[in-house]
């Protein structure tokens, strides 16, 4: 009743065009941008912006890359935490080595030195496809692990190859308190997220998709699959690498090669998977069921009021969320994703379905 | 959709919504609040049980024997960070503003952590405490104010076995031309000893090989395989969870002699030789300061804990070598608090009070006779600068049952390390745009 598009007619290819064509889609997301921009910094706690809100946005950017990759352009690929860690490694040298760089250029230069990174081990691509490329983007993960331990230039001469974060600052403000760190964030992660929206709607997106639903069809009707495959690495690494740079930078502050290690890159690709591939939408949703899901299990018993022992709680949270995903698989095995467009469709008939 | 999906997705939300808010705001009471960072699962598990319950049956001792400090009741919650940094900063966040006067102390015992919470700690002026592992540089208080790497630092663990290794060969010359290999856990904890070992491997001439072992430490055959073709005159273990018992099963398969292998004081524990038992024999291993026992502390534990059915873990596991680090740690926060309680007065203490207590310790002869760990630690004194306290160590050697103690005490060798301490802590000072604080003037001025 309420959601339904009766009565809103487009008369120029414009209307056609944009992004949400439903008016009430566009008055949902400004209301969701809203919320997250005014309501939930003047709300919520520090430990709210901070502990959880933070990691949960740049754990989504990256989750918005990978999908770009994996869900767009059919493209597995296990060496996301390699490319976070390129990302944030390259930025960290930038600040570094040259006093005086702004962040805001610092973290783009940090994603294209990620996307060239990317293109490179997005190579063994045009050969190989399927599981096997899974395998070839594991040697990036590898690689990355290893050099970043072995090389000091790259973190500076640090005797335990720990580094640490400069002071952030974009125009003129400190970004060191939660609001301000969640801000940042969330501005990035709206303009980038926007940016992929629009980029999959276009020409580029479609090659992708193309390739992804059947590369040699798409090669057919004049889509070079090089270029396909790797714009999409291109773009991916991109993205991917603006979140390692953020994650290592405003939320860890200052981190070693293992927190960017095999474990991260897993648990990108299954924010994606139980998200919904080839979806931003998704990318949202798997990140908060990966972040927040189990912190929130953690601490449901206390919530509850029950007493319990600390090993107790973090097996029950282990075995609770493996559950967990395995119900949500077979319930929906397309993803949260597919759940909010069933959703939205039910909507438009409500309250009289056929 | 139907209603009671509909309901039960929004009892989840709220719930979910709910859970998440954060700690409420608590009434003031007459409270001091440590928050226990731990991990009780994981690869390192084994290892990190028993520190915790030290630690926390420490708190509870104090509680039931005296009352808390001063009257001052101590409350404490445990969060599991299962040695994963970002879950570890997560806890610290859930906990960092907890009880009437925030956390008292932060004591991560994980290397990666303690790294990221260094960063944050200055600004919510909270006290981090790291006996015994951490930063080595942190150890200079004029730059890193908050952070109390007690007991000695990885410098001075690697200074010290370096100190028994020379005493071993009857000399200093003497280890000229020979090889020392160092197999290390590969993050920030195994990498901290090697720029102490590179400064001593000059001094002394000896050649110095690095192996490292990646996380968790369970598959090190191809670590062996060098130690094989290279035959070190010394292996020095670096490891923690399960990568000791690996690293000595390895050892014994690649027939290397134990008595040349030297582990840090994290990996001279019962659960690292325990599966390893008797084929271990003649291993040696750092202890900080005192090993495996039972002392006047460790009795109260029992007496106030234990008989009252209120202990965390098992019986016969208090006085192991992790339960009383745990148990140091725990005390080195409480008499931090007790300390700065003589400044400030006898009430809950927020950490910066507690952090100028700490800066202000002095455990001497009659201390650890109070305290009840006489025998077990020697006299700690802190400053402006010097926040480590004190540096001493002993060797130990398993006997296949149990640890034999050695009697000779070792101390850290300060006309090396104090330098490089400085310059690595000049460094940060100056990455981090930090003014130092001139301790000769704030020590004079009393306060």
């Amino acid at each position: 009743m309420l959601y339904r598009e009766n009565g809103q007619f487009k008369t120029r290819y414009v209307d056609d065009a944009q992004i949400f064509p439903i008016r009430q889609d566009r008055l949902f997301i400004g209301a969701v941008l809203l919320i997250a921009f005014v309501a939930v910094p003047l709300l919520g706690s520090d430990y709210l912006l901070r502990a959880l809100l933070v990691p949960f946005l740049i754990l989504a950017l990256a989750a918005i890359g990978l999908n770009v990759l994996v869900g767009y352009c059919g493209q597995i690929s296990l060496g996301t935490g390699a490319f976070m860690a390129v990302g944030a490694y390259a930025a960290f040298n930038l600040m570094v080595r040259l006093p005086g760089m702004p962040l805001l250029i610092a973290l783009v230069l940090a994603g294209l030195i990620a996307a060239l990174a990317g293109m490179v081990f997005g190579l063994p691509s045009l050969r190989i496809r399927g599981l096997y490329l899974a395998v070839a983007t594991l040697a990036a993960q590898f690689f990355s692990d290893w050099v970043f331990a072995h090389v000091p230039w790259l973190t500076n001469g640090s005797s335990s190859g720990s580094v640490t974060a400069p002071q952030l600052q974009v125009f003129g403000f400190v970004i060191d308190s939660p609001i301000r760190k969640y801000l940042f964030c969330l501005a990035i992660l709206s303009v980038l997220a926007l940016l992929v929206k629009n980029l999959v709607r276009g020409r580029k997106g479609r090659e992708w998709m193309a390739t992804r639903d059947m590369d040699v069809a798409a090669s057919v009707i004049g889509i070079s699959p090089v270029r396909a495959k790797l714009s999409a690495f291109a773009v991916s690494s991109f993205i991917v690498g603006i979140a390692g740079a953020l994650w290592a930078f405003v939320h860890l502050g200052s981190w070693e090669p293992a927190a960017f290690n095999i474990d991260l890159s897993l648990k990108l690709l299954f924010m994606i998977i139980i998200g919904g591939l080839g979806s931003v939408m998704g990318s949202l949703f798997g990140a908060a069921f990966i972040v927040l899901l189990p912190i929130f299990l953690n601490r449901l018993l206390s919530f509850l009021g029950l007493q319990a022992s600390t090993s107790f709680i973090s097996h029950l949270e282990l075995m609770t969320f493996g559950v967990l995903i395995v119900l949500f698989l077979i319930a929906e095995p397309h993803g949260t994703a597919k759940l909010w467009s069933t959703a939205k469709n039910k909507l438009r008939l409500w309250p009289f379905p056929h | 959709m139907n209603m009671r999906k509909t309901l039960l997705g929004a009892t989840a939300m709220v719930a979910l919504a709910a859970s998440l808010a954060g700690p409420l705001a608590q009434a003031a009471a007459n409270e001091q609040f440590f928050p226990v960072l731990v991990y009780r699962t994981g690869p390192y598990g084994p290892n990190g049980v028993p520190w915790a319950n030290g630690y926390v049956d420490y708190l509870k001792m104090i509680n039931a024997r005296d009352g808390g400090v001063n009257g001052v009741k101590l409350t404490w919650e445990e969060c599991e960070t299962a040695y994963a940094t970002d879950r570890g900063v997560e806890c610290y966040e859930r906990l960092k503003g907890k009880g009437p006067t925030g956390a008292t102390v932060v004591q991560p015992l994980s290397t990666g952590v303690t790294f990221a919470l260094t960063e944050k700690a200055p600004k919510d002026k909270i006290p981090l405490i790291t006996a015994g592992y951490g930063r080595s540089e942190s150890a200079d208080g004029a730059v890193f104010k908050w952070n109390f790497p007690m007991l000695g630092t990885y410098w001075t663990a690697a200074d010290i076995i370096v100190q028994a290794l020379i005493k071993r060969e009857g000399g200093a010359g003497k280890l000229k031309g020979k090889t020392i290999a160092l197999v290390y856990h590969d993050s920030p904890y195994g990498k901290e000893p090697i720029a102490m070992l590179e400064a001593r491997s000059k001094m002394h001439g000896f050649k110095f090989i690095k192996l490292p072992v990646t996380h968790p430490g369970v598959e090190q055959k191809a670590t062996w395989l060098q130690v094989r073709r290279e035959r070190p005159d010394y292996v020095l273990l670096w490891g923690w969870g399960v990568m000791n018992a690996t690293a000595l099963k390895e050892a014994v398969a690649t027939a290397y002699p134990l008595d040349r292998m030297y582990g840090v004081w994290w990996s001279g524990a019962e659960p690292d030789v325990k599966d390893v038992g008797e084929s271990a024999k003649g291993y040696n291993a750092l202890a900080m300061q005192y090993g495996a026992g039972i002392g006047k502390v460790q009795q109260d534990i029992l007496k106030y804990v234990y008989d009252k059915n209120n202990g965390t873990g098992a019986r016969d596991l208090v006085g192991q070598v992790l339960y009383n680090r745990g148990l140091y740690s725990a005390m080195l926060a409480v008499e931090g608090v007790r300390r700065s309680q003589e400044q400030y007065g006898k009430k809950p203490m927020t950490g910066e009070q507690v952090r100028w207590g700490l800066e202000n310790l002095n455990f001497n002869d009659a201390a650890l006779k109070r305290l009840g760990i006489e025998g077990q630690l020697r006299p700690l004194r802190t400053t402006c600068d010097d926040h480590m306290g004190s540096s001493w160590a002993r060797m130990q050697t398993w006997g296949g049952k149990k640890w034999v103690m050695h009697d000779a005490w070792y101390e850290a060798d300060m006309q090396i390390i104090k330098p490089m301490v400085r310059e690595a802590a000049a460094k940060y000072a100056k990455e981090h745009n930090i003014t130092q604080r001139d301790c000769a003037k704030e020590m004079t001025s009393g306060s």
